[in-house]
Order: structure tokens, then C-alpha cells, then sequence
């Protein structure tokens, strides 16, 4: 019998942008690599985010970004997570970031940015090898 | 401190987190469900089952607007099917039910099947408990209708509902062998479809040649309703209320109702600590794979393997 | 077209053809194990007369001009007059925009296309909280209509058109550009434009929605009304499908669903009691300019023979206009790559050619920089340079639909025609494209075919130049273009400084008679006009529209 742990992921599509082609397929390929997925739709604010997150308790947030947005949404889940001493929740992003920003993005907790052109096997090792479900 | 207390107090991050802990099967697990149990009993459970694609959880989203607006709390288990191949899920109720995310009264919680043995999972059981030891006044549980489901549901719940659409047709004849053992209201969603007269009329008649399999004397209603414009709502819970009242109208029934679900708990739950001991003691140790070629290679058969391995694992001690 | 006996002749050198290329490939196999378009469908090594045998020149291809318009809407068509040069713009404030569109302008653009931010795309003023750092940086921030005096100040909107990419506020940008006209002393008669204004593809592709179907579908039909009655030049609706395709869909599914809901926008139309010939002929269409050359062009041209046997037959409109499939065109964002961002100008050259091989009227070139951020003027004016070069140096529009006739091209646009009519009858089973959408059904399509495709990239089938195959191990950098981090502070004082000077009284009347117009029936367009004229901001007008129509919330499907 499965004795461990399943790895749980919530994928958001916080603030206002609607391009959601890549975390649906995001969404999907987690599932194929065995993890359960939270999808959690789109227009989320930060707060609706974390309290999903919290809620679920998953082991990591993916956030998927397009609109530029993502300097001010992407640190704020970081921040309210650490509010709700929740900040063991790992927490990526998604989409379209400029490279100098990328680096603020890390600074501010975000553990890795996953750009455009990345293979999904890719993205899922990285899962694999980063996110353990809580231990 | 404690788990329990901090569960008890409604602290939800606890709440979460032993859930996740029962689904994964941690041990501190069980000690913080036997403190909690005494705290159970409160809070009134709503299974809500039907096909993919019928509308459950629009008809949760609306149902938790109506009950909040009433002033009482609840808790939703949202269920979805494990892939078979993978053995990952995309756990997407909760999406329609995001309005009240921001709401403390409300706790949602998605869960997969993680489908090896079916049905409803014990862990989905269980947390039913917390949700209820938590303080919610109601706890809806929504699980995809196939099968096993259906009858696993009701032994969870006080009330049961099943969601059609118009034009089911010949799904409903193939769900009707426990569909009246089982459902306590059935509620016809997006009801403005063709083909809803007839559905309705389908469903009463195999209401009404039942008649003598009634479920604790009740006659399941039919409802129409349309989620998505929050019509028929008021009306559904209306009819949970009179069911509510037509349960704990009569103390024998009452005493039996409790007696069948303590039954039921506890008959499952040693079945599931059975399958998950021996079973997954015998699978880790290799037992099972040698029992297996032995049978085909005809050293033996299963009854006898069968036999051998209960025996010998009941004289081992379970913790 | 072909007779029988050359036919014949064909069939049977083609038989030996065959035999002589499969004998090759034994010894050598082809260099792929199939081959197909980007949207997967299947190509064959050679299309002959045979593959289009019972072609009637007349009836299916006829002359530019000339019913059913597969060579295109007008006779003259590029020997006329070229294709509209209109670059998507929007950055910042409206006065950074109104920059962008000068510059534009000088370089030879020959129609402006307006890009907004997710705050006024969804609704929002730049103070809600919900807007938090988003102002400005996809598009630009228009809160008032102050916002869009400057926008367009010192712009000749007189002889130039404006295309809007808005949609559930379409109507209130729309009533603002409007006011902003007649401010400026010209006529709601003389002006010209589109407003994108489709909603449909809202619920199922780029998801900036407000209200529910059929709310949204009032607003639409009302702008429709409103347009055929007073301001004629207008395209009040831009029937579109670059965001479907965006979304992932394949190019007969981008075909089948855009015209489906060109039928749901007729129906409603018609529903109100509007003449056919009185609003059809201000029915605007948008679509992709994807990768696959050749399937693009038959999309283009199956597009148009489709929608004027739509017009003629199903709708049974009489004037000619009526039954023209008029088109802008952008080429395919999405398949635009991060890495060795100059490749993209490539693609871009590319999906343009397609475009204007495919006769669209209208034509916007993606910047290289489009998948990092808003591009830079350098990266803007290539891309228009891209459209100049292939308009005056490379010949293409020298003639008039120059792919007509080939075997290939004639046997896709057939075959697309085909299969997208199978989708519209589907549609049409389900009780059209608004139930459709309510069943999750294009959608469900949409997200297999995205999932399929990024499989099929992943495992290399299909390749990404630069992403999944000749990778380079440096990037060269490309700049980008920064939005001001100050700017969203700046707007909300500004727009409070507007709510300051305009008359509050005014604007309660207006907002209170808004309030009860919304409940009752009567065409909105008017009142709208009113309330924007007095200031009033964006989400002053949203917050009634979300109050009385109800929200649309996102139903998550994956």
C-alpha cells in the first residue's frame, strides 16, 4: 500500500489576467506526474490564494503570471503566507517574466520563476526534486 | 496547545492539517480522532452525488450562499476521482465555490479518491468528523456518482441528494438498482433543458414502485432547479429541513439510525485497518508477490493462501 | 473545371508518381514520420488536379468582388488600396500612449489599435484594490474620460480609424471615445472605427469577463443597434478568433467557433428586430496569422466563402455588403519564443505574408520582444517595417489572391470549409454558441487540443526552433521596456483630481438614471454617452452593470 505522502499543489491565477492556456495545461501535466492539483481558476486576489492554500494544505503554490502584474502579486502571496506563518508552502512562478526581474522575484521568496519554453519534464523534476510533501 | 483543542477552537491551518494527515495515513492521525470523536454528532451532513457534469457543486456554491445567509457555518468536501494511471487528480470543485473562500464560516477542502478499493474513502469519513468536532453547522460532502460512491455516501450522511440533468434517460435505469436505497431527494439541475417533464416523470414512477423500500419511511421528493441562477435553492434546503425534522421526529428511529451509523463506522473502519495492516504488511514484505506465483504456478490456491496469510497475520500483533 | 480525360491522364501519371517515390523513400525514408500543419491535420506529399476535380471556378471561387468572395471582399482589393497598417499599442498613462501613437503614426501607420490595461479591460478603476500593480503595464490605464482626451489628442480621428481591443466595457469606452469626438467638434457620423466588443469569446478564450451570457449579449446587441442608427463607420462588433487560437485551439476549431458566434451575434440582432442589411455589413471579423503558412491562407479564404454562404443562405441577406467577411489580422503571439527573441521576427515576417496572401484587411506584425514585455519602439517600428517591405518590395500584391488555383491551397480552403461547417453544425445542435459555451463545450475543445499540442512540443514531434531544437547556449539580450512603478499613484491622484473639478450632483443623476435604464429595456448606448460626459469613471458605470447583470465567475475549465 502507498505508504507516503502525496504531493499537493495549488495552481492560481492571481490578479486580473485571463491567459490561463498554460496553467490549465500546467494543471494537467501535475496530474500525469502522479500530484494531486488544486486548480484554483482565475482572478484570485493574494488572499484568496493563501486561504485556498491554506485550506488545501498543499506543499506548493504555482502561480502563473501574464500581464505583467507579477512585481507586486507574485512577493504578496510570499508575504501573507509568512502573516499565516504558512511560509513552509514553497511557493513558483509561471509565465511571462523580464530576466531583471526575476532576481527581486527570488529576493522577495519566490523560489523559482519557470519562463516560457520550459519543458513540462522539466518543471515536474524540479517539483520532484524541491517539494516534499510535508514531512 | 493540542491538536484537537486548537480543531475544537476552529483553528483552520490545524484543520487542514490533520485532514491531510488522515488522507495520508499518519498514525498521530488516529490519537487526534479519538479525542475528537466526542465532539462529533453535531453537526448535520448533506451528501450530494450525480454524474460528472450535472452541476453539483454550482448547486454547493448556492446552497452554502443560502445557509450563510442564515447565519449557520459550513464545512464542503469536495471529491474527485485519483486517475487510475497516474495517480494524481486535478481537484477543481472548489473553483465554484471561490466566492466563499474569504468567508471564516466556511471551510473548503478538495480530496481525491486515491481509488484502490473505491467508494468513499475512510479518510473522506473522517474528515467529516473534523469538519463536525470544528464547530460546523453543516458539513456538504460532493462525490462523483459511479457505482460504489452512491451507497458509500449515505452511510455518511443524514441526508442525501442525488443531481440529475433532463435527458438522462437511460442512465437513470442503469443507476436505479440502489438509487432508491439511496437518495433522499433527487434534484433535476439546469432544469430548463428539454426532456425535464419526462425525467421527473421517470424518477416518480420508480418512486412510486418502491414504495415498501423506503428509507426510514420517507418518500424521496423531486426538485427542479436551475444552480447557476440560484432558482430552486431555497426550495432544496426547505426539503434537507423537512427530511431533518421527519429523522428526528421519531426516537425510535432516531436510536436506530444512530445504531446503523455507529454500525457502519466501525465495521468499515475495521475493514480498512484490516486491508491496510495485513494487506500492506504482505505487499511491503514481498508475501503477496510470492503468494501470487505460487498460485500460478499452481503450488497452491487462493483459498488456501488466502487462509495461510489471515492466519498467520492474526497471530501477529496489530497495533 | 478539369475534363475527364486529362483528369484521367493525371490519375493515372500520379499512380506511377507514387510508386516512383515510395521505391525512393525505401532507400531513403522520409525525413519525417508524418507530416502535418501546426493544427496536426495531415499533408500529402503532392496535391494534383485530383485533388480538387469537381472545382467550379464560378460558383466556388469566382472573381474578387464577386459572390463567394474567396479572392476577396472587394474587387479591387491590394491593387486599390493596401491592407490597413494598424499596430496594437498601449502602455502606461494616456499620455505615454498618446506618444506611442505619434510615433506610429510618423512611420507610417495607417490606422490606430488601442491596447488596454487589466484594470479598465476588466472594469476596474486604477484605485481598486484589485488593480494593485497592474496599471499600466499590458496596455493603458483609462479611468475617465479625461483619460481618453488625451489619449487621442493632436490625432486625426476625423480621418483615421481607431480600433479599441475592449470588450466587456466596450460600450463605455466606446460612449467615451464618442464624447470625445463630438468634444472636439466632429460629427458621431463621421467617425470610424471598431470596438472588439465580443464577448463570446470572452467565456471562451481570453476570459476578461463581467457579466453573465445573456446580459453581455444585451449590452452587444444594444452597441450593434446603436451604431447602425448613429454612427455609421463604426464596426460595433469584432467577431473574433486570435484569442481562441491563442488559447490553443486548431485552426479549424479558431474557423468553426469564430463564425459560430458571428451566428449568435446575427440571431440576437435580428431577435431586437434590426433589419439584416441594416447592421451586417458593419460586422467585423479577427483572426490569427498562426505558423503554418499554407493553412493559414486557406483559413483565410474558406473564411470568407463560408460566411457569405452563412449571410446568403441561412440569413437570407439581399445587399451585397451583407455578405462580406471583412478581417483584421495579428499574427500568432503565442508562437513567439523567449528564447533568441530575434527568431521572432521571422515568425512575424512569416504569418504577415500569410495574412496578406490570405487577403485580410487589416494587419498587425507581433514585436520580437512580445513574449518579455510591451515591445520598444525599435521593436514596434520593425515589426511595421516588416508590413512595408512585403507591401512595396516583395510583389505579392501585385495581383490579386495569387494562391488561387493552386491544387494545395484550393484543397485546404475546401477541406477547412468542411470541417469547421461540421463544428457549426454541432454548435447548432447544442441550440447554438450560447448554449455551447454554458455545456463548457468549445472550451473542452480548446484545452485538448493546447494540451495536445505542448505534448507533442515536449516530445519534440513538433519543433520550437530555439526551444526544442538549435539551442544556443548564450542569449543575445534583448531590452525591454519598463512601465513607471510610480505611475499607478500617479493615475488615482489624477483621476481624484478629475472626481474633484466634475460635477458630483451631475454625475449621481446620471449614475441613479443609469441604474434604472439597466433595468428596463431600452438601448443603454445613450445614457451611457450622458453619464461619461459628466466624468464619471470606468468603474462608477462597471460597479452598476456587475450590481443589476450579475458577475460572471471563471467555471475553471481545464
Amino acid at each position: 500500500m502507498n505508504k507516503e505522502r502525496r504531493v499537493r499543489i495549488l495552481v492560481a491565477k492571481p490578479g486580473l489576467d485571463g491567459h490561463d492556456r498554460g496553467a490549465r495545461i500546467i494543471a494537467r501535466t501535475y496530474r500525469d506526474a502522479g500530484f494531486e492539483v488544486v486548480y484554483s481558476g482565475l482572478h484570485q486576489t493574494p488572499e484568496e490564494v493563501v486561504q485556498a492554500a491554506i485550506q488545501e494544505d498543499v506543499d506548493m503554490i504555482g502561480l502563473s503570471s501574464l500581464a505583467g502584474a507579477h512585481l507586486y502579486l507574485l512577493p504578496r502571496v510570499v508575504e501573507l503566507l509568512r502573516e499565516k506563518n504558512a511560509d513552509d508552502i514553497v511557493v513558483c512562478g509561471g509565465g511571462i517574466f523580464p530576466q531583471e526581474d526575476i532576481p527581486k522575484l527570488k529576493d522577495a521568496g519566490i523560489k523559482e520563476v519557470f519562463t516560457p519554453g520550459t519543458p513540462l519534464t522539466e518543471i515536474v523534476d524540479w517539483v520532484r526534486k524541491n517539494v516534499s510533501p510535508r514531512g | 496547545m493540542g491538536i484537537a483543542e486548537k480543531i475544537k477552537t476552529g483553528d483552520i491551518r490545524s484543520v487542514a492539517r490533520l485532514i491531510r494527515d488522515i488522507d495520508d495515513n499518519i498514525l498521530d492521525a488516529r490519537e487526534v480522532l479519538k479525542d475528537l470523536y466526542s465532539s462529533t454528532g453535531n453537526a448535520y451532513v448533506i451528501g450530494i452525488t450525480g454524474a460528472p457534469g450535472v452541476g453539483k457543486s454550482t448547486l454547493v456554491d448556492q446552497m452554502v450562499n443560502h445557509l450563510r445567509k442564515a447565519g449557520k457555518t459550513v464545512g464542503v468536501l469536495a471529491v474527485d476521482p485519483t486517475s487510475p494511471f497516474s495517480g494524481g487528480a486535478i481537484l477543481g470543485d472548489r473553483i465554484r465555490m471561490q466566492r466563499h473562500s474569504m468567508d471564516e464560516g466556511v471551510f473548503i477542502r478538495s480530496m481525491a479518491t486515491r481509488g484502490s478499493f473505491g467508494g468513499l474513502t475512510q479518510s473522506t469519513r473522517s474528515s467529516i468528523d473534523v469538519l463536525d468536532a470544528m464547530g460546523k453547522d453543516y458539513v456538504i460532502v460532493e462525490t462523483v456518482g459511479v457505482g460504489q460512491d452512491e451507497v458509500d455516501i449515505v452511510r455518511s450522511s443524514d441526508t442525501t441528494i442525488i443531481v440529475l440533468v433532463p435527458g438522462m434517460g437511460d442512465d437513470i435505469q442503469a443507476l436505479k438498482a440502489g438509487i432508491l436505497e439511496v437518495g433522499d431527494i433527487f434534484v433535476i439541475n439546469k432544469a430548463d433543458r428539454d426532456g425535464v417533464d419526462k425525467t421527473v416523470s421517470d424518477i416518480r414512477l420508480m418512486i412510486e414502485m418502491g414504495e415498501k423500500r423506503y428509507k426510514n419511511g420517507w418518500k424521496p421528493s423531486i426538485l427542479t432547479a436551475q444552480a447557476v441562477f440560484d432558482s430552486g435553492i431555497k426550495e432544496l434546503l426547505d426539503e434537507i429541513e423537512k427530511h431533518r425534522l421527519h429523522l428526528s421526529s421519531n426516537k425510535e428511529m432516531l436510536s436506530t439510525l444512530r445504531y446503523e451509523k455507529v454500525k457502519s463506522d466501525l465495521s468499515e473502519m475495521i475493514k480498512d485497518k484490516i486491508v491496510k495492516e495485513i494487506l500492506g504488511d504482505i505487499i511491503d514484505s514481498g508475501e503477496f508477490e510470492d503468494a501470487i506465483k505460487s498460485i500460478i504456478d499452481k503450488k497452491t490456491d487462493p483459498y488456501s493462501a488466502c487462509d495461510k496469510i489471515i492466519s498467520a497475520k492474526l497471530k501477529a500483533n496489530v497495533k | 473545371m478539369f475534363n475527364k480525360k486529362s483528369l484521367e491522364d493525371v490519375a493515372t501519371e500520379e499512380k506511377q508518381w507514387q510508386k516512383l517515390f515510395k521505391d525512393y523513400t525505401l532507400k531513403a525514408p522520409e525525413r519525417l514520420k508524418r507530416f502535418s500543419t501546426v493544427s496536426d491535420k495531415a499533408i500529402k506529399n503532392i496535391y494534383t488536379p485530383l485533388d480538387v476535380e469537381d472545382l467550379d471556378y464560378p460558383k466556388e471561387i469566382a472573381f474578387p468582388g464577386e459572390y463567394p468572395f474567396t479572392r476577396g471582399v472587394q474587387p479591387t482589393m491590394y491593387r486599390g488600396k493596401l491592407w490597413t497598417m494598424r499596430m496594437f499599442a498601449g502602455l502606461g498613462s494616456a499620455k505615454d500612449t498618446n506618444e506611442r501613437f505619434h510615433l506610429l503614426v510618423n512611420e507610417g501607420q495607417t490606422g490606430l489599435s488601442t491596447a488596454f490595461d487589466m484594470p479598465t479591460l476588466m472594469g476596474y478603476d486604477t484605485d481598486s484594490p484589485r488593480s494593485r500593480g497592474e496599471c499600466g503595464k499590458c496596455g493603458v490605464a483609462i479611468d475617465s474620460l479625461k483619460d481618453m482626451e488625451i489619449l487621442f489628442d493632436g490625432l486625426p480621428i476625423d480621418k483615421i480609424t481607431t480600433s479599441m481591443t475592449i470588450n466587456p466595457a466596450a460600450s463605455i469606452l466606446w460612449a467615451m471615445y464618442i464624447a470625445m469626438a463630438e468634444k472636439r467638434g466632429i460629427n458621431r457620423r463621421i467617425i470610424g472605427g471598431t470596438i472588439q466588443n465580443d464577448m463570446l469569446k470572452e467565456f471562451i478564450a481570453q476570459k476578461t469577463f463581467m457579466c453573465p451570457p445573456k446580459p453581455s449579449m444585451r449590452l452587444i446587441t444594444d452597441t450593434v443597434e446603436f451604431g447602425t442608427n448613429e454612427v455609421p463607420r463604426w464596426n460595433t462588433i469584432s467577431i473574433s478568433g486570435y484569442h481562441i487560437r491563442e488559447a490553443g485551439s486548431t485552426a479549424v476549431q479558431e474557423l468553426a467557433f469564430t463564425l459560430a458566434d458571428g451566428i449568435a451575434y446575427v440571431d440576437a440582432a435580428l431577435e431586437r428586430g434590426l433589419d439584416i442589411d441594416a447592421f451586417a455589413p458593419r460586422l467585423s471579423f479577427f483572426f490569427n496569422s498562426h505558423l503554418d503558412f499554407f493553412e493559414e491562407i486557406a483559413k483565410f479564404r474558406a473564411a470568407r466563402r463560408m460566411w457569405a454562404r452563412i449571410m446568403k443562405e441561412r440569413f437570407k441577406a439581399k445587399d451585397e455588403r451583407s455578405l462580406w467577411l471583412r478581417f483584421h489580422t495579428q499574427t500568432a503571439g503565442c508562437s513567439l519564443t523567449a528564447q533568441q527573441p530575434y527568431n521572432n521576427v521571422i515568425r512575424t515576417s512569416l504569418q504577415a505574408l500569410a495574412a496578406v496572401l490570405g487577403g485580410t484587411q487589416s494587419l498587425h506584425t507581433n514585436s520580437l520582444d512580445e513574449v518579455l514585455a510591451i515591445p520598444t519602439e525599435e521593436a514596434a517600428t520593425i515589426a511595421l517595417r516588416t508590413q512595408q517591405i512585403i507591401a512595396e518590395e516583395s510583389g505579392v500584391a501585385n495581383t490579386i489572391d495569387p494562391l488561387g488555383g493552386s491544387f494545395f491551397v484550393e484543397r485546404l480552403t475546401r477541406d477547412m470549409e468542411e470541417e469547421a461547417f461540421e463544428y457549426i453544425k454541432k454548435i447548432d445542435d447544442m441550440g447554438g454558441m450560447v448554449a455551447a459555451i454554458e455545456r463548457n463545450y468549445p472550451q473542452m475543445e480548446i484545452a485538448d487540443a493546447a494540451y495536445k499540442y505542448q505534448l507533442q512540443i515536449d516530445s519534440q514531434e513538433k519543433t520550437v526552433v530555439g526551444v526544442n531544437k538549435y539551442i544556443s547556449e548564450e542569449d543575445i539580450p534583448v531590452e525591454v521596456l519598463q512601465i513607471d512603478e510610480e505611475l499607478e499613484e500617479k493615475q488615482i491622484k489624477w483621476t481624484n483630481e478629475v472626481k474633484n473639478k466634475r460635477d458630483n450632483n451631475r454625475v449621481k443623476e446620471a449614475l441613479e438614471k443609469l441604474g434604472e435604464a439597466c433595468q428596463g429595456d431600452d438601448n443603454l448606448m445613450p445614457v451611457i454617452i450622458e453619464t461619461v460626459k459628466e466624468y464619471a469613471t470606468e468603474q462608477e458605470i462597471t460597479d452598476i452593470f456587475r450590481d443589476v447583470f450579475g458577475i460572471y465567475r471563471d467555471p475553471g475549465v481545464y
